[in-house]
């Protein structure tokens, strides 16, 4: 277990502090460049957040990625701990045997399929962790 | 569209013979579709790719296998993992480049083609060349552009069948996935 790096930066964006203790790989990009696409992305996921849930912007980000680039994020409250488990399920036994599997779903566009979505829903409100009442 | 429960991780049982029926089945048709061996060969190895860009999908799900840092590793994993998996055959590699970019998969036998010979009005047809299309297709969706041939083949009079696998570049770009 390591820490890679650590950013601050402020309301206007302005990086106030970057530091590095172990990173394996340079962005190839200018600092500079660097601090303002992570700035963009913290700035575009808050504006997400904000939009799902106005007086609490704090949450959690699950993220889950496979080595052909399918990656399944999930945004939670605080509580809820490491699901690895339950993105891996997402993606095995509801994307790869729903959509994948079916000839007819077509890949790389918008999952049209009725089933993937119900199912979806069905495990998602089936998780221990999910509350139908929010907060 | 109704479906039966998941079936987790475990493999579902069929007849091997009902799998061998159906490929010869597939490729008597496209012989009579086709003009000539060199198209059915191109047909073989679309369909191939076509089945191969999903196929890693289902290949990752089920495997929980990472990303593959070098070919070797990615030679391991096709032979080891990959091939068992989906036709219940090991295949050895062998007879890597000195710039480890190229190796042979020596097939001992392949499940293809039991029951098959190749009639001497067909000697261009490579007939188990979906594997080719299928190599070529999973790979790429894990960035990785190659070239997969047969070089010796059982149908043809050859002591084992053999794929090379040559590996052309890195894809950096992640492309829209195409069906061809």
């Amino acid at each position: 277990m390591t820490v890679h790096n650590l950013y601050l930066f402020d309301r206007n964006g302005v990086c106030l502090h970057y530091s590095e203790w172990h990173r394996k790989k340079q962005a190839g990009i200018p600092k500079e460049e660097e601090f303002k696409l992570m700035y963009g992305m913290l700035f575009s996921i808050r504006s997400f957040v904000s939009k799902m849930s106005p007086l609490d912007i704090r949450y959690k980000l699950h993220y889950y990625e496979t080595p052909t680039g399918i990656k399944v994020v999930m945004n939670t409250d605080l509580g809820v701990g490491p699901i690895r488990d339950v993105l891996h399920h997402i993606y095995s036994a509801l994307y790869v045997e729903l959509v994948v599997k079916n000839p007819l779903c077509p890949l790389g566009q918008t999952v049209q399929s009725e089933l993937f979505r119900s199912r979806l829903d069905s495990y998602i409100r089936s998780l221990p962790f999910f509350s139908a009442r929010a907060g | 569209m109704s479906r039966q429960a998941n079936r987790g991780t475990e493999s579902k049982k069929m007849s091997s013979e009902l799998f061998t029926l159906t490929y010869g089945a597939l490729v008597t048709q496209l012989c009579k579709d086709y003009e000539n061996d060199e198209d059915v060969n191109k047909q073989l190895d679309k369909m191939g790719y076509n089945i191969g860009v999903r196929l890693i999908e289902d290949f990752l799900a089920r495997s929980n296998v990472g990303k593959c840092h070098d070919f070797r590793e990615t030679a391991d994993v096709i032979a080891k993992v990959a091939f068992k998996m989906y036709l219940g055959i090991t295949p050895s590699i062998t007879n890597w480049s000195p710039a480890g970019d190229e190796f042979s998969l020596i097939l001992e036998n392949n499940p293809l083609v039991d029951f098959v010979e190749l009639p001497d009005n067909h000697s261009s047809l490579i007939y188990s060349n979906l594997l080719c299309g299928v190599l070529r297709g999973a790979l790429e969706m894990v960035q990785m552009a190659v070239e997969a041939k047969f070089v010796q083949d059982t149908l043809k009079g050859d002591g084992v069948t053999e794929i090379r696998m040559r590996f052309i570049r890195r894809i950096e770009d992640n492309l829209p996935v195409g069906e061809e």
